[in-house]
């Protein structure tokens, strides 16, 4: 009796420690992210101001705002995403409807997924190399743009494949059982529906691109001027901070940049969460 | 007519990231590859003397670097990532997922210039105070725990996955036969689930060994052999990104060269996670495949796992 009952105890005892530890280490994850989070915004949200939003910065951002900056971080953004979403799109469209799982399809697969793995700094080299010497377009928005676009390929593909895969085949059917084409079927009825599982996938690039630091920072360069053509060089915000920080300019606009950046970013993962939510359950 | 055209522009799109893929490789290779020959691969790689004033290139230091941050990472985040998606992937109820995995999720969303900021700013001061350690304060075990947050998210998001493929007649045979629910998830669901998790440290190892802002914030960044957790170290990234913005000619080349052996890690380590991966996708299928019948599915299943048949009654843990 004696030894049976010790036998049972172990393992509940075990079971108590274990839920214990599990959910710790789940609150420090959460707690780490919370922390971040609060970190920058209690020294950033007093730095933050409408001229600090508009206004040119003064002696290498010392002083004054960051508006070259917002501007410039929006017209990357910007580039890439229009590189990105017709070839993401084309792709992930061309997998879910009109291909067999085979060698030509598995060669795309890996080759997506090779290039989501590679680290953006390669990214820059790769950029620096390619549209700033190799094509001439200098360290210029487009120059950082177009490396962007090329870095958040696989997540608009990938996103977008899965949204496409998740409309129901029998809208297809009927589409077609209707008379339209294959391509019209796709346009007209598959399209709209998988639309907000897209979106998503390009919320998520845009949230990539304006993070990025290391691969705009050698393609789109530094100049702290408001960018006024596509071959003018850029400083983003991410590439701001970085450099407030490492040169030790001004720890108060240093805050400042960081609290802009998290706010984004937090506002476009909320979006993409959102809009993620709403196209699950449109399915439903 | 008109619908083979646009299939075929489809088909373009669709080759796009194989080709920027093989443009990215042309580039680095070209711009890299003569240093390298040039050296001889052997002591590009092994060699301990990076002096570009010298014209010496040597990366093992680089290489020593980012071995070991991001082993340091994996330390840290490995279990405590393992922890947070078994938590959530077997123990949270719905509602408290649904708040829980978006938030956490939000770490993959930090820019990296903020997690080296936060590293800066608390991290390494508190290195360089508090007792037992001590040191600059920049330095591989402050570059670590950075990492391991960083890499946080990839890993919890991937096992998830592993785990929530596991089919679930697995648990309900290891609860009848009266485990508890923390002896099914080490004795069943992660043996199951055990190719995933593999590929989620793979991955996670991939994305520590690419970081390059955070890294070089709170790493200390000089060339030398790590010899403690609390000397400064220069990652492969890092020595790309400090000489990028004023190197030329043959240390510029240098500088692609460390591109290329970066690029083979990353490439190796995503083609590794990719194969186990799709291994542990197949055997899920096959699972799914098995005996339609539920009861035999789940004795089939649990006499592959090694434990004895016994047919299954109860669906939840006493407890």
């Amino acid at each position: 009796m004696v030894e049976e009952h010790r036998a049972s105890v172990a393992p509940r005892l075990a079971q108590q420690v274990a839920r214990v530890g599990l959910w710790g280490a789940t609150a420090l994850t959460v707690g780490i992210l919370v922390f971040i989070v609060v970190f920058v915004m209690q020294r950033g949200l007093g730095a933050i101001s409408w001229s600090f939003l508009t206004d040119a910065p003064q002696r290498s951002g010392a002083e004054g705002g960051i508006f070259p900056t917002i501007v410039s971080t929006l017209y990357v953004t910007l580039a890439a995403v229009v590189v990105a979403t017709p070839l993401g799109l084309g792709a992930a469209i061309y997998l879910a409807e009109y291909t067999t799982e085979g060698r030509l399809s598995g060669i795309i697969r890996r080759g997506t997924e090779s290039l989501a793995g590679i680290p953006s700094i390669i990214f820059g080299l790769f950029g620096f190399a390619f549209f700033v010497t190799a094509l001439g377009m200098g360290w210029s928005i487009l120059s950082g743009g177009l490396t962007l676009g090329v870095m958040i390929l696989p997540t608009v593909i990938r996103t977008s494949e899965e949204a496409l895969r998740a409309v129901p085949r029998e809208y297809r059917h009927v589409a077609q059982s209707l008379g339209a084409s294959k391509w019209d079927a796709i346009r007209s009825v598959v399209l709209p529906v998988a639309a907000p599982g897209v979106v998503t996938g390009i919320v998520l690039g845009i949230g990539r691109a304006i993070s990025e630091t290391a691969a705009v920072i050698f393609t789109a360069g530094v100049a702290l001027a408001t960018p006024r053509s596509p071959f003018d060089s850029a400083r983003t915000m991410s590439v701001h901070f970085y450099t407030l920080t490492m040169e030790g300019i001004s720890d108060e606009q240093a805050y400042g940049t960081a609290a802009v950046l998290v706010v984004t970013i937090l506002v476009i993962n909320l979006a993409a969460y959102t809009l993620m939510r709403r196209f699950t359950r449109s399915l439903r | 007519m008109r619908d083979r055209m646009i299939e075929r522009m489809l088909l373009l799109a669709a080759t796009s990231a194989v080709a920027m893929l093989a443009l990215i490789t042309i580039f680095i290779f070209r711009e890299g590859l003569p240093v390298i020959l040039d050296h001889g691969p052997l002591a590009f790689v092994a060699g301990v003397t990076w002096a570009p004033s010298l014209g010496q290139y040597g990366l093992l230091p680089m290489i020593a670097g980012s071995a070991v941050v991001t082993a340091g990472a994996l330390v840290v985040g490995l279990p405590l990532g393992l922890a947070c998606a078994i938590t959530l992937a077997e123990m949270a109820p719905p509602k408290a997922r649904t708040v829980l995995k978006p938030t956490i999720e939000l770490l993959a969303g930090v820019p990296s210039v903020v997690y080296g900021f936060i590293g800066m700013e608390v991290l390494v001061p508190f290195i360089r105070q508090a007792p037992l350690l001590g040191g600059p304060g920049y330095s591989a075990l402050a570059a670590s725990i950075i990492l391991a947050v960083m890499v946080l998210p990839t890993i919890i998001s991937i096992s998830i996955d592993a785990i929530e493929a596991v089919p679930r007649s697995f648990r309900e045979g290891s609860y009848a036969l009266g485990a508890t629910q923390w002896q099914t998830i080490t004795g069943v669901v992660l043996p199951a689930a055990r190719s995933g998790i593999v590929a989620a440290v793979i991955l996670g190892m991939g994305r520590a060994v690419g970081e390059t802002m955070a890294v070089i914030m709170v790493a200390g960044n000089s060339v030398q052999m790590p010899h403690s957790l609390l000397d400064p170290v220069r990652t492969l990234t890092a020595n790309i990104a400090l000489e990028m913005g004023y190197a030329s000619g043959a240390h510029a080349q240098a500088l692609f060269a460390t591109g290329i052996v970066l690029f083979v890690i990353s490439l190796g380590l995503n083609e590794i996670a990719g194969r186990v991966r799709g291994r542990s996708r197949a055997s899920v299928v096959v699972a799914a495949d098995a005996p339609a019948d539920a009861e035999a599915a789940a004795e089939a299943r649990a006499e592959l796992l090694g434990a004895p048949a016994m047919r299954p009654r109860l669906m939840k843990p006493s407890l």
